[in-house]
């Protein structure tokens, strides 16, 4: 962590905070840092812990070992305090079908004590206002499609101004127009001073909403930091489409690269070599190789992307993990 | 906003508390909201329509002690029909509302999954019981005061409405008798105290609501076949049904309160133990639905 975040204190502070269900640990001592002020993206695949760490967090369910610190005061001994400044989406918005959407919020509102009754009517109105849902505030919620479902449960966490948000997942069933809608939204909270915490199994959206990032693997913490810090992190390398691989091979060696035959598609082979911390110039490389008599007939340095460091760090494709 | 407001962690200041108990209004409107519960407070009313009813088209006369008690006096005097439908509802059917409400408590928050929104709003765990407890009992008293002013009504519109003669051979006034019947509500409703208890108590136990409604309409069968068996008499008193059917002691005159004080005992125990059970189930249970 950066000293200027250590100034403002952690929002959110776990150490070696852990969940066993049984045998199977689904949360193994993660040590989450969540700087107050940020837009805190809490990555991950399906299965990988994410919901049973922010129940942990929200006094909901016990941890197996760890501590919990929320708000800088220690969950869940401290929970009637910390609370009623967090506002929280936990794995979907759940409601009761047969009540209308304001009546919903207006229920889950009178369970907030420290919420006043005179302004009830006004705050759910803003709320639902606030996530586009002013039209349906009287329909039954059985009639709501899932993306309404997910607005109102947005709604339910900005009923009052919170320090802390605590969304789960909050795009899922979410339209791309309403995808658009929770990050901009998600921006002007965090404009107004609240720390966001929004888990998702998607990075593109962690990327476009987030200023931090935390990416869970299989129930541990394998990364965290600002996005510019976990980019750093992957290396610059180059890409070179040439005829001639073996004399790039060779020459790349001689550089100091430690450079590998990728797969050739037609006529031309793909050579790529991880610059490391060597501190060639392209200008430079180009030039060896010029003068190692390789062809060159494409080449470029590629920039680490944060999803090829979000897929090394968890695994390729769908699998859940179990 | 600048970064003067970002203080460290003291700035978290404690909330001014200024809901107080609202949630109890919204527990209470959200239950008599619930087609569910109408229905069932419908099917209560039905109870001594469909008694006075079969009893005014039906020719042959009862004789005295044909039938459950007090049958055999409702076509000489409308107000019986509250009685006898008591007589017949506390067994099952009464048993069987309370089941659903009470199993509802908790089991049904969690599997709608508002129950993780109202413990983060927050509720605290103890207050959410309090409430549902109290939500549940109010129901108990709905469902006897449905059945007794519904008994009264259809008893007053098929029948003659007279003085009353008692058990004991004593005639009471109408005004008298009405009171009477008030007494067997609160009676019938503190009986059901007990059994409520348990059932908010299996509802802290399952994630399931039809689950926890069913275990506790049985609970209620198996303390009333427990009843019936000789050999268990040392467990009688103790058990939550016992003085069920006790209510006729109001219906003596003078007026013997020795049953409700017993049943009301009886019933603060269950609720007493129960209720504890719940508590420390509940306080510590990992709300994971
Ligand atoms: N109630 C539960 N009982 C047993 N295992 C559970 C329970 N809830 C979650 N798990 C397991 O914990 C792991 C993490 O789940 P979860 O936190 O829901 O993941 P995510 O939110 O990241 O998709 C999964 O392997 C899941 O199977
Ligand atoms: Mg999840």
């Amino acid at each position: 962590m950066t000293g200027e975040t250590q100034v403002q204190g952690l929002a959110i502070e776990t150490r070696g905070l852990a969940k066993k269900f049984g045998s199977q640990t689904a949360v193994n001592g993660i040590d989450l840092m969540v700087p107050r002020g940020s837009v805190f993206g809490f990555l991950g695949p399906n299965g990988s812990g994410k919901t049973t760490s922010i129940r942990m967090l929200l006094g909901l369910s016990l941890a197996t070992s760890g501590t919990i610190s929320v708000l800088g005061q220690s969950m869940p001994a401290r929970l009637h305090e910390v609370l009623p400044h967090v506002g929280a989406l936990v794995e979907g918005p759940a409601f009761y079908p047969f009540l209308s959407g304001a009546a919903n919020l207006r229920r889950l509102d009178t369970a907030d004590r420290f919420a006043p009754r005179g302004t009830r009517r006004a705050r759910v109105q803003g709320a639902l206002e606030r996530v586009g849902l002013s039209h349906a505030a009287d329909k039954k919620v059985h009639a709501y499609s899932l993306g309404m479902k997910q607005r109102l449960g947005i709604a339910n966490a900005l009923l009052l101004p919170r320090e802390l948000l605590v969304l789960d997942e909050p795009t899922n069933g979410l339209d791309p127009q309403g995808t658009r809608e929770v990050r901009s939204l998600v921006h002007s909270l965090a404009a107004e001073g609240t720390t966001v915490f929004v888990s998702s199994h998607l990075l593109a959206e962690v990327e476009q909403m987030c200023t931090h990032a935390a990416v869970m693997s299989a129930g541990s913490l394998v990364a965290q930091g600002t996005l510019a810090q976990l980019r750093q992190v992957g290396e610059s390398r180059v890409h070179l489409r040439t005829p001639d691989a073996a004399g790039a091979l060779r020459v790349l060696t001689h550089l100091g690269l430690d450079p590998v035959l990728a797969t050739s598609d037609a006529a031309d082979e793909v050579v790529i070599a991880l610059l490391g911390d060597t501190n060639w110039q392209p200008e430079a490389i180009v030039t060896a190789l010029v003068a190692g008599g390789v062809r060159i007939r494409g080449f470029a340095i590629e920039e680490p992307s944060l999803e090829e460091r979000f897929v090394a760090l968890t695994g390729e494709g769908f699998d859940v993990v179990q | 906003m600048s970064s003067s407001e970002f203080l460290p962690q003291t700035q978290t200041h404690t909330r001014a508390r200024v809901g107080g108990w609202d949630l109890l209004g919204s527990e209470i409107s959200v239950l008599f909201r619930r087609r569910r519960t109408w229905a069932m407070l419908a099917a209560v009313a039905l109870i001594p329509t469909l008694l006075a009813v079969a009893v005014r088209l039906s020719s042959s006369t009862l004789d005295p002690g044909e039938g459950p008690p007090f049958l055999d006096r409702v076509s000489q005097n409308g107000l019986f029909v509250g009685f006898t439908a008591m007589v017949v509802a506390i067994p099952l059917f009464l048993p069987l509302t309370i089941g659903v409400v009470a199993g509802d408590t908790i089991a049904g928050e969690a599997s709608l999954g508002t129950l993780r929104y109202l413990l983060v709003a927050p509720t605290g765990r103890v207050r959410l019981l309090l409430i549902k407890y109290a939500g549940a009992a109010l129901f108990c008293l709905v469902a006897t005061l449905t059945l007794t002013v519904s008994g009264a009504l259809i008893g007053a519109a098929l029948f003659p409405v007279g003085p009353v003669t008692l058990l004991s051979g004593d005639t009471i006034s109408v005004t008298e008798s009405l009171w009477r019947s008030l007494l067997v509500a609160a009676y019938v409703t503190v009986s059901l105290l007990g059994l409520s208890m348990i059932g908010l108590f299996i509802s802290t136990l399952t994630d399931v609501p039809v689950g926890a409604m069913a275990a506790t309409i049985v609970v209620s069968v198996v303390a009333q076949l427990l009843d019936v068996i000789p050999q268990l008499d040392w467990l009688h008193p103790w058990l939550f049904s016992h003085y069920w059917l006790g209510f006729a002691d109001l219906l003596r005159q003078p007026l013997d309160l020795g049953s409700f004080g017993q049943n009301a005992i009886v019933q603060v125990c269950y609720v007493a133990v129960f209720g504890a059970l719940a508590y420390s189930r509940f306080v510590t249970k990992d709300i994971l639905s």
